[in-house]
């Protein structure tokens, strides 16, 4: 499990690399909320390109960000999710908080 | 229903071995010709219920989680996640959508996952013995 953080104009992207399960998520939780904490960023895009499986911990991670950045007004993007991620993020309705962009 | 195939597995339950045991089962699956939406299918739902054994029913103690998959004739297909934890109270409540007992982090949507992505789960617990998740799916093939 990787997690490439990058910031600019605002926007904290985090590159997100391999599974997201309750085990590899308290990692990503932890290097995310240091630099949200430390960058006070508007917006976090969470590019999942490369991620190849998700469960229902990954929509607690989600989430736990969500909650966080909005208290100061910011939101949250997911960017490429594979069609078996994008079925969990609809049955948790994540499509209704973040924005979910697709692109080839 | 003859069972044509068995794979029996017994594993710590540590959060290290979450991967290994999704990956297991859908290897054992993969004789069944599936798509890779049935086999992330499969995957996600057995993620979901051993990860309710580690971080819910061994709560308190450390133990196992015993998991069983056995391939019908037809292409049907039942794992057993079985643990030795704590057990749920009240099964109704624990399968809600959005109910957890975990904190922050836990979406609470494990059950809700594993009900829309297989055709049949059955729970079984008892409070102080243990919890048994049974998954049914057929596995309709290319
Ligand atoms: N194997 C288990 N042993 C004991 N309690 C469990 C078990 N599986 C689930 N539960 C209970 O059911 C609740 C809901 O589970 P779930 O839908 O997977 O959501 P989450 O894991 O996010 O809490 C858990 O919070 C827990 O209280
Ligand atoms: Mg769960």
């Amino acid at each position: 499990m990787e997690c490439k953080l990058n910031i600019e104009n605002d926007i904290l992207t985090a590159e997100l690399d391999g599974e997201i399960d309750h085990h590899t998520a308290k990692d990503i939780r932890e290097q995310i909320d240091l630099e949200i904490e430390m960058q006070n960023p508007k917006t976090l895009v969470l590019d999942f390109s490369d991620i190849t499986f998700m469960d229902s911990s990954g929509i607690g991670l989600i989430m736990g960000r969500y909650k966080k950045i909005k208290q100061s007004g910011g939101k949250v993007k997911i960017k490429n999710p594979s069609p078996n991620t994008f079925r969990v993020l609809k049955l948790a309705g994540m499509d209704r908080l973040a924005k979910i962009e697709r692109e080839e | 229903m003859k069972t044509i195939n068995q794979f029996k597995m017994r594993l710590q339950a540590k959060s290290t071995n979450e991967s290994f045991a999704r990956a297991s089962v859908g290897a054992f699956i993969a004789q069944l010709d599936p798509t890779i939406e049935e086999i992330s299918d499969i995957k996600t739902a057995v993620s979901e219920a051993v990860t309710n054994c580690i971080i819910h029913a061994y709560k308190e103690f450390s133990g196992d989680i015993y998991i069983t998959v056995k391939i019908f004739e037809n292409n049907k297909v039942k794992i057993v996640i079985r643990d030795k934890g704590c057990g749920i109270d009240d099964i109704n409540k624990a399968m809600e959508p959005l109910y957890t007992t975990g904190g922050a982090e836990r979406a609470g949507l494990g059950f809700a996952v594993m009900q829309s992505f297989c055709d049949k789960l059955r729970v079984i617990s008892k409070v102080g013995k243990g919890t048994t998740v049974s998954l049914f799916k057929e596995i309709k093939s290319k």
